[in-house]
């Protein structure tokens, strides 16, 4: 039987989840799993809009600012229950990218990626100056979500990084399945025609601007779920979640593995979270061997880790 | 490609099998922001540390054992702060920590070891990180409030009733400028004028100028770090306004002098710690032998000059040896009960008595008030 694409990219994930803990000599491993499963899902939001539609988005950190500080500001201040602070944290983002998105998603190129970027910062200067709500830049406390209390009455006892692990994981697979199901779609198909070639998707009756549009609004829940789920986990924000070089990274995570790929996109978050704490001892070097990372990724895998690799193994085996 | 999989491959397993190399060493575990916007804080205490470790080792460690450090560099990054706590407590096995040198980091870093019963010394400012006492969260700097107080203690004497502020926008700015509006009236001190800055403005002088022309103004307080209270010093003397100019222990150091330039520091008061001033603070001083043997070592080791946030990083490591040396034991639990019974412990920032209600361990006393005469630091009395 062969797998399709689909079925084997959940395949892997649902693997990696369940496995790779047998491996982990102590409980440290599993705080760097959890975030390598966070980025992973902002990265899937980023493989919908710019490896699906071809939008490049430089302020995606912002949505996960909204979604880390409803998870932060819910709770106290509207008496929400944290899980569905996480849901008001998604839909507001979906909200502002939709308000945002109708102006922007006109521009092209440079200029999407300016006014992207623009947002993103507006949103870190929000966070950062309105003291009376957000503490400002020392940050502020995030209720527990208490379901790992719940979890101990039924009798599963995890601890703290064991719960994230499983819980980020699980939200990693799911992000992921919704994807890949988005590809297959008619929108999906509609969405890569618009990447191709914006004249010729609109000349056979693509609806380009409500395209973009959509592909933005849901990469921007997804960012939005991301800065939740690390919130949550932290326990505590501060406004960097929504920082520049946060969308930056995003960006680049995804651009790594493949942005044309979830599977790719994921493994460029987790090289991208692993390189750091490999490279602690030389923490003063680590911006520079990233960038020579993404330089020669660009020089000699122009799609990517992920599918140069599948490509360069289908090619031999011709 | 073959290559690049096995390389991947490799790569994987290198991180899969870094396990914690702890030994029967003791382990102590940092995370400062070595690197990145709080550079100035983490880079002098990272350097403290390894000297410290190494002076200490050389002396023969503690009760006959050698301390292991591992320092990580958070680059003030909270969530990067959260990662490398637990790492040194779940995989370094680390028995204390010291660290955060933002209130950002170490609110992350407690969370992690207040779960692990880690001892954890934090180096940031913020009251919120021992008020509500926690069990095992302890700091060496004081807090915002004590400078505001000390400051305005200082104006009461000279009998100033209206002041002008201008802080800074950044964290440490207007977290003090809150603190100080918040206890200014317990001094009979009036707050008439109230400006900001953002840290990145190259001038403040239409801020000083609003506030030079309000009604009654008496003195004027300059919250905040980094080269905006330099370019603030330089610009008040660029307007002349004749009014006594006080700076916060934000800027504490001989940097913040060359950058104002002497002329414009001139008559500029502070709160700074005894370890700006070892040279003046009199025999008999009991905080006088500490602080000029670290800034005798300091200095010869770095050849950079000392300053306060280093000296966070001394006392927060002195009275962990301090402690592990009278529990005879390096257990995390034993650790935090012999740190709460750190009694009349003479650091670089003050003299630290710590009890199950105060984890800051430092009076108003801790802090000096200074004056720049000429160039230089000289004690007001």
């Amino acid at each position: 039987m062969r797998l399709t694409p689909k079925a084997a990219t959940l395949l892997v994930l649902a693997l990696l989840v369940a496995l790779t803990p047998f491996f982990f000599p102590s409980g440290y491993y599993y705080r760097v799993g959890a975030l390598l499963f966070v980025n992973g899902i902002a990265v899937t939001g980023i493989v919908i809009l710019t490896g699906y539609a071809g939008q490049i988005s430089l302020g995606h950190a912002g949505f996960s600012g909204i979604g880390a500080y409803a998870c932060a500001l819910a709770p106290t201040h509207l008496g929400l229950h944290p899980a569905l602070a996480i849901v008001l944290g998604a839909a507001l983002s979906a909200v502002l990218a939709y308000l945002v998105g109708r102006p922007i998603l006109r521009l092209k190129g440079y200029y999407l990626g300016v006014a992207t970027l623009g947002f993103g910062i507006l949103v870190s200067m929000v966070l950062n100056n309105e003291r009376d709500l957000t503490n400002g830049p020392d940050g502020i406390d995030v209720p527990d979500l208490g379901l790992r209390a719940l979890l101990e009455t039924w009798g599963l006892d995890l601890t703290n990084g064991q719960f994230w692990y499983f819980f980020c994981g699980l939200s990693l697979i799911l992000g992921a399945w919704l994807a890949l199901n988005l590809y297959d779609s008619p929108t999906g198909r509609a969405l890569r025609a618009l990447h191709g070639s914006e004249v010729a998707a609109r000349t056979v009756g693509v609806d380009v601007a409500r395209l973009k549009l959509q592909a933005f609004v849901i990469s921007a829940v997804y960012a939005s779920v991301a800065g939740s789920l690390l919130a949550l986990q932290n326990k505590f924000i501060t406004p960097d979640v929504a920082g520049f070089m946060h969308s930056i990274e995003m960006v680049t995570m995804a651009v790594l593995g493949g942005v044309g790929s979830v599977l790719g996109a994921i493994l460029g978050a987790g090289i991208l979270t692993l390189l750091p704490q490999v490279l602690t001892v030389f923490a003063e070097y680590e911006q520079m061997v990233l960038g020579l990372v993404m330089v020669l990724v660009m020089i000699f895998l122009r799609e990517g880790l992920l599918p140069s690799i599948f490509k360069a193994i289908r090619g031999k085996g011709e | 490609m073959q290559k690049t999989l096995t390389t991947t491959a490799l790569g994987l397993l290198a991180v899969l099998g870094l396990s914690g190399a702890a030994t029967a060493d003791i382990v102590l575990g940092a995370s400062v922001s070595a690197t990145g916007p709080a550079a100035f804080l983490g880079d002098p205490e990272a350097k403290t540390l390894e000297m410290m470790v190494e002076a200490l080792n050389a002396k023969g460690g503690i009760n006959g054992e050698q301390v292991k450090l591992v320092l990580y560099d958070d680059g003030g990054d909270p969530n990067k702060a959260r990662t490398f706590a637990t790492r040194l407590v779940e995989d370094d096995e680390a028995v204390a920590i010291i660290g955060g040198s933002t209130t950002g980091t170490s609110m992350s870093i407690l969370d992690v070891t207040e779960d692990a019963e880690v001892p954890f010394i934090s180096l940031a400012g913020a009251i919120d990180i021992i008020d509500p006492v926690k069990p095992y969260t302890f700091k060496t700097p004081h807090t915002d409030r004590m400078a505001c107080q000390k400051i305005f203690e200082d104006m009461q004497k000279r009998g100033f009733t209206k002041i002008g502020m201008i802080s800074g926008t950044d964290g440490f700015g207007a977290s003090m400028q809150a603190q100080c509006k918040a206890v200014a009236g317990d001094h009979g001190i009036e707050i008439v004028a109230d400006e900001t800055y953002d840290p990145k403005d190259a001038d403040m002088t239409a801020q000083l100028t609003k506030i030079k022309n309000a009604e009654g103004v008496q003195a004027v307080l300059n919250p905040g770090f980094g080269q905006g209270p330099s370019i603030v010093t330089r610009n008040f003397r660029q307007l002349a306004i004749d009014l006594p100019l006080y700076q916060s222990h934000g800027v504490a150091s001989d940097g913040f002098i060359e950058l104002a330039g002497a002329d414009a520091a001139e008559g500029v008061r502070l709160p700074g710690t005894a370890l700006l001033v070892a040279d003046l603070l009199p025999e008999g001083d009991p905080q006088k032998p500490v602080v000029t043997a670290y800034k005798t070592e300091f200095e010869a080791k770095t050849g950079t000059s000392v300053g306060t946030f280093g000296g966070y990083a001394h006392d927060a490591f002195l009275i962990l040896t301090d402690a592990i040396t009278r529990a005879g034991s390096a257990e995390p639990a034993a650790i935090r009960d012999a740190i709460e019974q750190t009694k009349g412990l003479a650091g670089t920032t003050g003299i630290y008595t710590f009890s199950p209600e105060d984890h800051l361990g430092l009076d108003l006393s801790a802090f000096r008030m200074l004056e720049i005469k000429g160039g230089t630091w000289t004690l007001v009395e």
